[in-house]
């Protein structure tokens, strides 16, 4: 049953969550767009890219999958090759395991569409109290979602027919990244896991080239977060409830009491 | 295309399943009704600030600075957003400007 303030929740929640995907709208549109065109230009149906952006909804995965469906098939390969590239997942996932606790029906969707931009706004958005968090993220998720399964079909049907020049468009995507870097790096007095994430994804980048480095950027940050973790981790012997770390500990309490 | 339909279809079958058991795998190995243990705990806190930085590199892992434009564009317009960001700090401002002067380095500038 619905209260009489449902509905205002959910409103309320819309609100807040619509202007942050706004630049995601502006990149997706045209990556999926782009996307879109290709498949076309492959000599794909219709369907292909749209099913494609609706079942698999990862970006570069997709890219990659468009050269497997034009080589011998091989499906064991093809399964491996999407563990890897997305492997990057599972850090999103350990990230959201407190966030995402508690949140009923909407968890599934919430880890089925969470795609790097949604992780990256839903992971750092300071979400005011007023407003429904599990509402909050199933927007974010649901309208990043659906721009890029519209900017493919977009693509595949009018791309290539703008009147003007989106020629660097895509940076929009790096500019959001960037400017939620800075909002956490601004927002935190240690910046040894920031930088962590930099330097190892960085040195990868720089021995390993671009195709190669995601898989050893993530080994490699793990690796250094066991090593720092000394520095890293707060010291929160069980049992003592008077520690200060008041943000997510209302579960430890209701566990010990 | 070299492939059947039906062999379109199971390519693009398994590489959903593999990107979904990527998303749904740490949810399963920790669900809710167990505490995570702390090392997990731990790297909950710490890995949503690598994976920002992560994502920078990865969004820019495509520019060559030996080549092209050799990154200057991608360079100038991150210090702007950099500078618009420490000054106004609102991030729409920031990823907007960013962008424009992005786009206008590339159709303009550095041709």
């Amino acid at each position: 049953m619905h209260s009489p303030s449902q509905s205002g929740v959910v409103g309320k929640a819309f609100r807040t969550a619509l202007p942050l995907t706004l630049p995601i709208a502006a990149g997706f549109l045209f990556l999926g767009c782009s996307y879109g065109l290709l498949m076309h230009a492959k000599g794909f149906a219709f369907l292909y890219p749209v099913c494609m952006a609706y079942f698999i909804f990862a970006g570069s995965m997709e890219f990659v999958t468009v050269n497997l469906l034009l080589s011998a098939f091989n499906p064991l390969a093809a399964f491996m090759l999407a563990l890897m590239v997305n492997a990057r997942h599972l850090f999103y996932g350990l990230s959201m395991l407190g966030k995402y606790k508690n949140m009923g029906w909407k968890k599934p969707y919430l880890i089925f569409a969470m795609c790097d931009e949604s992780f990256a706004i839903n992971s750092s958005a300071h979400i005011p109290d007023d407003v429904d968090r599990g509402w909050f993220m199933l927007f974010v998720n649901l309208l990043n979602r659906w721009y890029w399964i519209g900017g493919t079909a977009l693509g595949w049907l009018v791309g290539g027919l703008l009147p003007f020049s989106t020629k660097g468009i895509e940076f929009v995507l790096t500019a959001l990244f960037l400017v939620i870097f800075l909002d956490q790096w601004m927002g935190e007095r240690r910046h040894l896991p920031a930088m962590v994430g930099v330097l190892a994804s960085l040195a990868c980048l720089i021995v390993l080239g671009p195709d190669r480095f995601m898989v050893p950027s993530l080994v490699l940050m793990l690796v250094l977060f066991i090593v720092l973790r000394p520095y890293l981790d707060d010291p929160r012997p069980k049992g003592d409830g008077s520690a200060g770390d008041a943000v997510k500990d209302t579960e430890d309490m209701e566990a010990t009491s | 295309m070299t492939m059947t339909v039906l062999q379109s279809v199971l390519t693009i079958a398994v590489v959903s399943l593999g990107t979904i058991l990527t998303r749904f795998l740490p949810f399963l190995l920790f669900p809710e009704s167990k505490e995570p243990p702390r090392f997990i705990e731990y790297l909950g806190k710490v890995l949503p600030y690598a994976m920002t930085g992560l994502l920078v590199v990865y969004s820019l892992k495509d520019v060559s600075p030996m080549t092209g434009s050799h990154g200057i564009p991608e360079l100038i317009a991150m210090a702007a957003i950099v500078a618009l960001h420490a000054w106004k700090r609102n991030m729409l401002l920031s990823i907007a400007g960013g962008t424009i002067l992005y786009m206008a380095l590339v159709q303009m500038v550095f041709v």
